[in-house]
């Protein structure tokens, strides 16, 4: 069992790659074998995550050298510096790779039925597993060019995804637009990790941050990773992808792209907490995000209210999400080297931040998923040809009600708990930001609230007489999410004390992070 | 389908740059060269094919769905290999020292040994098959799709 | 490894290959113009990796028959190697969503061909 957990973080990659190439094999033998073996590396690849994440919290971070003699033989005999791609998994890494395990399970389960009578299934599970394992991979890695390599992959098996059902019109228009932005955003990083590699011949992250001085160089590196980073996860001004792609994607896949921008969010952090540090202009770095979060919490529900497709919709409430994270984890950016201020709300919006990034990926995913089920049943996502389809499709309407409540922050769902840290903390930096905060919340639950009404009240329409619910393996990844929204509704602060703030404290402590590179060795 | 100068030069050079190709995925870990860049030399030479007897004529003996077969059995040599150094390390060049491809060359320049460098050149000859089977795959299915037929699953 | 990066002629093709290939990709309409204004791009980027690495007098970085003297760095061109293996692949799939573009409405200019708006 320590075996398992030493060689756990590469497992985690490896299983689902593993998978997605004897996918195509197996699916000549029969089908039933094919769709077993996609659940079982998922799930594997689940149980990996939480037996690693068991290991991390009392034990401090896990090293894990490719292809050297030993796992944690980072700087061999006569070197000075760190010379294999090393995998670093800290608690905020472990962290988005339980958002990603469960999330892409739950996407696994559902397109069992979902993509039921799509042509090619065989490349569509290649693809789902390659980008679960894409994901994996940019989440547990301490390297900048390992990093580049995962978003690539997960960008173009994410694309791909989006325009595979090829019968519809606007599909292909999606994925197009998809992986036009993800390729100037990765060139934008390739661009950055040149500049960094030439000024100092390493390009393992903790490294960096060791020898870092933060020339002008730098500044321009830093400036293109932000702005990279900040395309991926659909911020505003440069969102313009997002409702586009979410809404042509099928709805599992809609799910798995929602959190690869999560983990574009956790390199985003990575690079602003890890990679730099305290050595950055702090208050100007954490204004720039805090800005963009503010924006991308105002455009993303403004543009949301009037919106009539369903999915629509509800990417740009995605985008308007993401600010609320960007918008607390900003506040602790600015306040890093402010000892007294970080302990007071610094800390708190942190934890808001992150515990945010986890709520918002499972009642977005279940949201996303209902909207799927409307799909299937009714053939539309224009909610103006839907209507009375809460007399038919019992459980698909009682998910729907448990995601709106809890992306509103109607207490007492998990939404409200990391919605009220992030009023509270944000409020003592500077109470404008709170305000708008809270004005983007009453406009979310008024979104949400006609579009309920639209899909699930009023009368029987006659075209959908003979609707039923939606099959078993949709429920059961609906309910997979679900489950996790209930139990985080019901102990809030058991959540943010062992799973949020180990992730805030290893964002903050850079030392730590080093430490494990530059201190380990023979 | 061009004319019959074209089809007959075009059916004496896919020889070379066939095994030109192939050269160069085996000699990687001695000579520029490796997985990629000889499967892409490889798959230049189908293209030479398709575009000198159209992709029709292809089509009857190069089917795409073998051609993913090899795909996937490349990939999953690969992971195999570096499955197989798990009981140390992933990735972990287990043939160093052995008898098959093991010889620990000297440092600084020297002639080339072809029996050195333990699990690339095997990892070299898993991505050469790779992408030599995606590359063709790709510009067969590309060049079908314009003449607007049906390519069967 | 602490000094700037030298006033180069390598250089200024990186950063006008780059600044043409934005310029292609925001103002064109045509598809596959813009296609191939992100091949530009990316073939820029990759110039620029390949030059970093260059050192005064190198030979290539190959221990087989090698003259003597010393190597340019070769780390960057295995980076550059499979930045280029990523970028054949981005290609194809773009090829192949405005191939699927083209079938459904005819055309490849993307102002005729937006379905979805607002």
């Amino acid at each position: 069992m320590a075996n398992l957990i030493t060689h756990s973080p590469i497992l985690i990659i490896a299983i689902p790659l593993l998978a997605a190439f004897l996918t195509p094999l197996i699916d000549r033998v029969s089908k039933k074998a094919r769709d077993i073996l996609v659940i079982a590396s998922l799930a594997l690849a689940e149980f990996l995550v939480i037996i690693l994440a068991r290991d991390i919290y009392p034990n401090g971070l896990h090293i894990y050298t490719l292809g050297a003699s030993s796992p944690d033989l980072t700087i061999p005999e006569n070197y000075i510096v760190p010379v294999r791609i090393i995998l670093e998994v800290d608690s905020m890494s472990i962290f988005m790779a339980i958002i990603t395990a469960t999330v892409s399970l739950a996407a696994a389960i559902y397109s069992l039925s979902f993509m039921k009578e799509e042509t090619g299934q065989n490349r569509f599970y290649t693809l789902l597993l390659l980008l679960a394992a894409g994901m994996f991979g940019m989440e547990l890695t301490g390297d900048l060019f390992n990093l580049f390599v995962f978003l690539e992959i997960a960008s173009i098996a994410g694309a791909a995804l989006t325009a595979f059902r090829t019968r519809f019109a606007d599909a292909a228009e999606g994925g197009f637009k998809y992986i036009v932005v993800s390729s100037v955003a990765a060139l934008m990083v390739l661009f950055a990790i040149g500049i960094l590699y030439a000024q100092y011949n390493l390009l393992n992250i903790g490294a960096l941050a060791h020898v870092m001085q933060y020339t002008m160089l730098d500044k321009i590196a830093l400036a293109l990773l932000v702005i990279a980073f900040m395309m991926k996860l659909a911020g505003v001004p440069l969102h313009m992808w997002c409702p586009d792609t979410y809404s042509v994607a099928p709805a599992s896949i809609t799910i798995m792209l929602v959190a690869a921008s999560y983990a574009c969010l956790y390199a985003l952090f990575r690079t602003c907490f890890t990679l730099y540090g305290v050595c950055l202009n702090l208050v100007t770095v954490g204004w720039i995000v805090i800005i963009f979060g503010v924006l991308s919490m105002f455009i993303g529900v403004t543009m949301a209210v009037f919106q009539t497709d369903i999915k629509r919709l509800m990417a740009y409430h995605c985008i308007s999400q993401t600010g609320y994270m960007l918008l607390g984890i900003g506040v602790g950016l600015a306040v890093l080297n402010q000892p007294e201020a970080l302990s007071t709300y610094g800390i708190a919006a942190m934890d808001g931040g992150i515990f945010h990034i986890i709520n918002n990926a499972l009642y977005k995913g279940l949201l996303f998923l209902t909207a799927g089920a409307l799909f299937q049943r009714t053939g539309t996502r224009d909610l103006n040809k839907m209507g009375g389809l809460a007399h038919k499709m019992k459980w698909t309407t009682i998910f729907y009600i448990i995601g709106a409540l809890s992306i509103s922050g109607i207490p007492p769902s998990n939404g409200f708990a990391s919605k009220l840290l992030i009023y509270e903390s944000v409020y003592r930096f500077n109470p404008i930001l709170a305000i708008v905060a809270m004005i983007t919340s009453i406009l979310t639950l008024a979104s949400f609230t006609k579009a309920f009404y639209s899909a699930f009240m009023g009368a029987e329409l006659p075209e959908y007489q003979e609707v039923k619910e939606v099959p078993k393996s949709m429920i059961a990844g609906m309910a997979i999410l679900a489950a996790g929204i209930i139990f985080f509704s019901l102990f809030p602060g058991l959540v943010v004390d062992r799973l949020a703030h180990p992730a805030t404290a290893a964002l903050i402590s850079q030392g730590v992070y080093i430490n494990g590179i530059m201190g380990g060795g023979g | 389908m061009m004319s019959k100068i074209v089809r007959t030069m075009a059916s004496l050079l896919i020889l070379f740059a066939l095994i030109y190709g192939l050269y160069i995925i085996t000699h990687g870990h001695l000579t520029p060269g490796g997985g990629f860049q000889g499967g892409a030399v490889f798959a230049s030479g189908v293209a030479l094919l398709i575009v000198a007897f159209g992709s029709e004529i292809i089509h009857k003996s190069l089917k795409e769905h073998r051609l993913s077969i090899l795909e996937s059995s490349g990939a999953l040599i690969f992971i195999g290999l570096a499955f197989g150094g798990l009981a140390i390390v992933f990735f972990y060049n287990f043939l160093v020292g052995s008898p098959i491809f093991g010889h620990i060359p000297p440092s600084g320049p020297n002639p080339g040994d072809i029996w050195t460098a333990g699990v690339i050149p095997f990892m070299n000859i898993a991505v050469g098959l790779k992408v030599l089977a995606g590359f063709s795959a790709i510009l067969l299915v590309m060049a079908l799709a314009t003449t607007l037929t049906e390519v069967e699953e | 490894m602490t000094q700037g990066i030298p006033f180069n002629v390598p250089f200024l093709a990186v950063a006008a290959m780059i600044g043409i290939a934005f310029y292609i990709i925001i103002s064109q309409r045509n598809l596959i113009k813009l296609v191939m204004g992100l091949s530009i791009l990316a073939s820029g980027a990759n110039l620029f990796l390949i030059t970093l690495g260059y050192r005064e007098g190198g030979v290539a970085p190959i221990y087989t028959y090698t003259p003597a003297g010393i190597m340019v760095l070769p780390v960057p061109q295995a980076l550059t190697l499979t930045s280029i293996v990523i970028a054949v692949a981005c290609l194809a799939l773009m090829l192949s969503m405005v191939i699927h573009i083209y079938r459904h409405t005819g055309s490849t200019d993307s102002e005729k061909s937006r379905i979805m708006k607002g």
